[in-house]
């Protein structure tokens, strides 16, 4: 369970078992519940949960589900989901192949809608350019699905003194291909120049 | 009084059941493959639902799904056609689709549709049973509507005996562990499930279906059961150049 290793990492690294954020992708959801598991009832922690903006929420290809869907039943759970108005499920869009579904676990949902987690979402552009920037930082080379979950620090309001843990969910070895389009300028630069 | 069980009342085997997705192939076809299998005989006609995310539907129906769906068939037109139908014909109706779809439409709304266009029955495969019976059992029986489980070969005999009590109308038996559309004989693995099912003596009647699609797959199913249903067959038989008139006969003279 990632939420017990964030507890015994951050005991080590700051001499407390809780961060005060935890940031992480939410596609369907499984990296996220891992990692909020042992933090769920402690308020003191504030959860964040990062969907794919795709494109730009309000662009048609996006797949920031609890912005654009709303309650249904999707693959045997009551939750939010990308719909039409007859309940056809929209086929949702995001450059990382983990975030593009048009669900989102009812825990999830049950967390956002009751305000326990607040929801960011990051476009295209800006989780290939948080990707970059950890990768040049850090010598990290992280998954899109987790880059979109770096690519909405800045966006946070995050003190100086604060804890924040990002849950790195996946490797960008399976991104290569997309990460060198994105510095060959084959893609990416101009989606983000179009972001609001 | 519902004319799936009066048709049961009447009629103990042989039954056939013949599905087909609502505006497909093109969009006011419906109306005419109902009316062509009414004059053909066939006993219950199976209307899908076109849905995008269709979690027991194999390629065939899916496809037949997505091109109804881009045809631009919705709920409302779909009761529009069953209504056209009743102006004529009186061959029960079962509408086989997915939960999501009833929920937005609106679940009370829906199911007063049903009653006022003369819809008999429902499938959907998505509906546990225990939120059936807290949340539409009661709605159900109000209405006359009937509706079918399904159970399949992973099914334990108490979840079959519990399908068996809230089913109206007939138990769907799914005759394998798969999708719909698979062709193929019956195996012997499938004829001890059928065996077994046969044994537990259901109070409803159960028809076959999931790769029916032949004279012979057909006959075997009518043998264990009630009768058949068949779906992807169908479907594929109304590819091609004839007129739906001439498909729809020739399929049903080719089943019985």
């Amino acid at each position: 369970m990632i939420s017990e290793e964030i507890q015994y990492q951050l005991m080590e690294k700051e001499d407390r078992e809780f961060p005060d954020y935890i940031v992480a992708c939410v596609g369907g959801g499984s990296n996220a519940a891992g990692a909020y598991y042992h933090y769920l009832n402690d308020e003191r922690v504030k959860l964040i949960a990062v969907e794919a903006a795709g494109l730009g929420i309000d662009s048609g290809e996006s797949a920031a589900t609890s912005i654009l869907g709303s309650p249904g039943i999707i693959h045997g759970s009551r939750t939010l989901l990308m719909q039409t108005e007859d309940g056809q499920i929209v086929e949702p869009y995001s450059i990382s192949a983990g975030l593009d579904y048009p669900g989102i676990g009812p825990m999830h949902a049950n967390l956002i809608k009751s305000g326990r987690a607040k929801v960011y979402s990051s476009t295209d552009g800006e989780a290939l350019e948080a990707a970059m920037f950890l990768s040049k930082k850090e010598g990290i080379i992280p998954a899109l699905e987790t880059a979109h979950a770096l690519g909405v620090l800045e966006k946070m309001d995050i003190k100086e003194e604060d804890v924040v843990v990002v849950n790195l969910s996946g490797r960008g070895d399976k991104d290569l291909e997309t990460y060198m389009n994105y510095m060959e300028g084959k893609i990416g630069h101009r989606i983000s120049d179009n972001q609001e | 009084m519902n004319r799936i069980k009066e048709l049961f009342k009447k009629k103990k085997k042989d039954i056939l059941n013949v599905y087909f997705t609502a505006g497909y192939p093109k969009l006011d076809d419906t109306v005419r493959i109902a009316t062509n299998l009414t004059h053909c005989g066939v006993d219950l006609i199976e209307l899908g639902m076109p849905y995008s995310d269709p979690l027991a539907d194999g390629f065939t129906i899916q496809q037949s799904s997505m091109k109804a769906l881009k045809n631009g068939m919705s709920l409302d037109l779909l009761f529009d056609q069953v209504k056209e139908f009743r102006k004529s014909h009186e061959t029960p109706i079962i509408l086989m689709g997915y939960l999501n779809q009833v929920i937005q439409y609106g679940q009370e709304k829906f199911l007063d549709k049903c009653v006022q266009i003369g819809i008999d029955g429902l499938i959907l495969p998505d509906l546990p049973m225990d939120i059936f019976q807290n949340e539409f059992k009661k709605d159900l029986e109000e209405r006359d509507i009937a509706f079918s489980f399904l159970i399949t070969p992973q099914t334990s005999d108490e979840r079959i005996l519990l399908a068996d009590q809230l089913s109206t109308g007939f138990v769907y038996v799914v005759s394998q562990s798969s999708i719909t559309g698979k062709t193929g004989d019956i195996s012997t693995t499938q004829q001890a499930y059928f065996d077994h099912i046969n044994k537990m003596n259901l109070s409803t009647p159960a028809l076959i279906g999931f790769g029916i699609h032949d004279k012979s797959t057909y006959e075997v199913a009518c043998s264990n059961s009630n009768g058949a249903i068949i779906g992807s067959a169908f479907i594929r038989a109304l590819d091609g150049e004839k007129t739906i008139n001439d498909k729809v006969k020739s399929f049903v003279h080719s089943i019985r």
